[in-house]
């Protein structure tokens, strides 16, 4: 029995969907995934119908509505609402995605690093391109903050100006990072149950209480951590967003 | 970190997957550069799709239905103030139509009451003058009633006195000279 951590990342192509230039587009068990997580969404959304009085369903649904709404109004403001739609779709669906992969045999599609890049590469695309759209060139003043010494200002500028090229490989290896540590150390420990147990016999058996304990707890932290990591992904687009909006802060 | 593990693991992986007839030589799954087309391809239909259902559908669902709920509770709070306000309006045209209707039990009361007054002491005022008239009568009744008797007693008085001149003297006396005596005693 060995421990193969990685094996759950594999990308398995369940069929061929044509030829970009010499690039094989496949349907592949990722994509089966992101089919899922825009089912389970559509499910939860349309088919929870609009009683006065919410069902089960219908609740999550409109907690869902709420909470991310509630998150766009106090970070982005009342503006920010436009980009609803947006934060509502990256929220979902990184939020399911990260749930249902938690499901054991189930494929993760944020632990993939081009997918976490193609999001925030279009979150850092939609605040540059509106903030230029709606403010012109006052869009760059969030590089020049209120304040400072101007001796010290083109050291500031310069810091501003690299963080702000840098959030997209932040925004995006920290969701990666964590869903594949999380889904790592899982795979690890819950490898030790069945390794003791395989090799050691009884004492094995004893001996793997411990790691099955782990095992548990770490579970449910990474259910948090699926939930989190949706939830910093969305605020932190909202603040990105934010500064489209209000360049001046 | 994380690429130095895959990679110590990378021959194992490799062999695993070479088995079971997908390829991709073994390298860390995240990095392997020749999933990334079918990868950004499949992301780009189904977020775009996502986005599509959220934006025209699920949205506009969900948040109409939440609107209709604050709508239908803004809505019955202030059906249930308005009637509020007409049992208040109800209520106090009630204590006003009370009020009144008592300062007008009142004054009809008073009023019979000085109607009954003013019968009452008009039927005494009658009753005593009946009751004066009457006394008057009787009073009349008594004088001449002792008038007569009066009259009476001066003839009793003055044939008493001629029989006692009569048996003391034997002699009868002159009527006239009698009835003089009777009446000069009856005055003295």
């Amino acid at each position: 029995m060995k421990i193969d951590p990685i094996h759950q990342f594999n990308i398995e192509p369940l069929f061929t969907l044509g030829h970009i230039g010499n690039h094989t587009i496949a349907f592949t068990n990722s994509s089966l995934y992101m089919l899922v997580a825009v089912a389970v969404i559509s499910i939860l959304m349309l088919a929870s119908g609009t009683q006065l009085v919410p069902g089960r369903l219908q609740s999550v649904a409109e907690i869902s509505y709420e909470f991310v709404a509630s998150t766009i109004r106090s970070t982005a403001g009342a503006e920010g609402m436009k980009f609803f739609p947006l934060i509502f779709s990256l929220f979902m669906f990184i939020c399911v995605s990260n749930l249902v992969g938690i499901i054991p045999y189930t494929f993760t599609i944020s632990s993939h690093l081009i997918v976490t890049a193609a999001l925030a590469l279009l979150v850092f695309f939609t605040v540059l391109i509106y903030g230029v759209a709606k403010n012109g060139l006052k869009f760059f003043s969030i590089f020049v903050p209120h304040g400072v010494p101007g001796y010290i200002l083109p050291l500031v500028m310069f810091i501003e100006i690299l963080s702000f090229f840098l959030r997209p490989v932040s925004h995006s290896v920290r969701l990666f990072a964590n869903m594949l540590a999380g889904h790592i150390a899982l795979k690890v420990f819950a490898g030790f149950v069945a390794m003791l147990g395989f090799s050691l016999g009884a004492l094995g058996w004893v001996g793997g209480v411990l790691p099955l304990a782990l095992t548990v707890a770490l579970y449910a932290l990474e259910i948090l951590v699926a939930f989190l990591q949706a939830y910093v992904f969305a605020i932190l687009t909202c603040i990105y967003l934010n500064d489209a909006i209000h360049p001046g802060h | 970190m994380a690429e130095s593990h895959g990679g110590a693991k990378g021959p194992a992986a490799g062999a695993h997957t070479g088995a079971d007839g997908s390829h991709h030589g073994g390298g860390f799954p995240p990095f392997e550069s020749s999933n990334y087309a079918s990868q950004l391809v499949s992301l780009a239909i189904f977020f775009v799709l996502l986005y599509v259902i959220v934006s025209k559908l699920a949205l506009p669902k969900v948040g109409g239905a939440i609107e209709a709920r604050q709508n239908k509770i803004e809505g019955d709070l202030a059906e249930a103030q308005k009637l509020k306000d007409q049992s208040d309006a109800a209520l106090k045209a009630y204590e006003t139509e009370l009020a009144s209707a008592r300062t007008r039990a009142q004054a009809i009361g008073n009023e019979s009451r000085d109607k009954a007054n003013a019968q009452a002491e008009a039927e005494r005022k009658t009753l005593e003058e009946q009751l004066a008239a009457k006394l008057a009568g009787a009073e009349k009744t008594i004088a001449s009633t002792r008038a007569t008797a009066m009259s009476n007693v001066r003839g009793i008085a003055a044939d008493a006195a001629g029989q006692i001149v009569q048996q003391l003297t034997g002699v009868v006396p002159d009527a006239a000279s009698v009835n003089a005596a009777v009446d000069a005693s009856l005055k003295g």
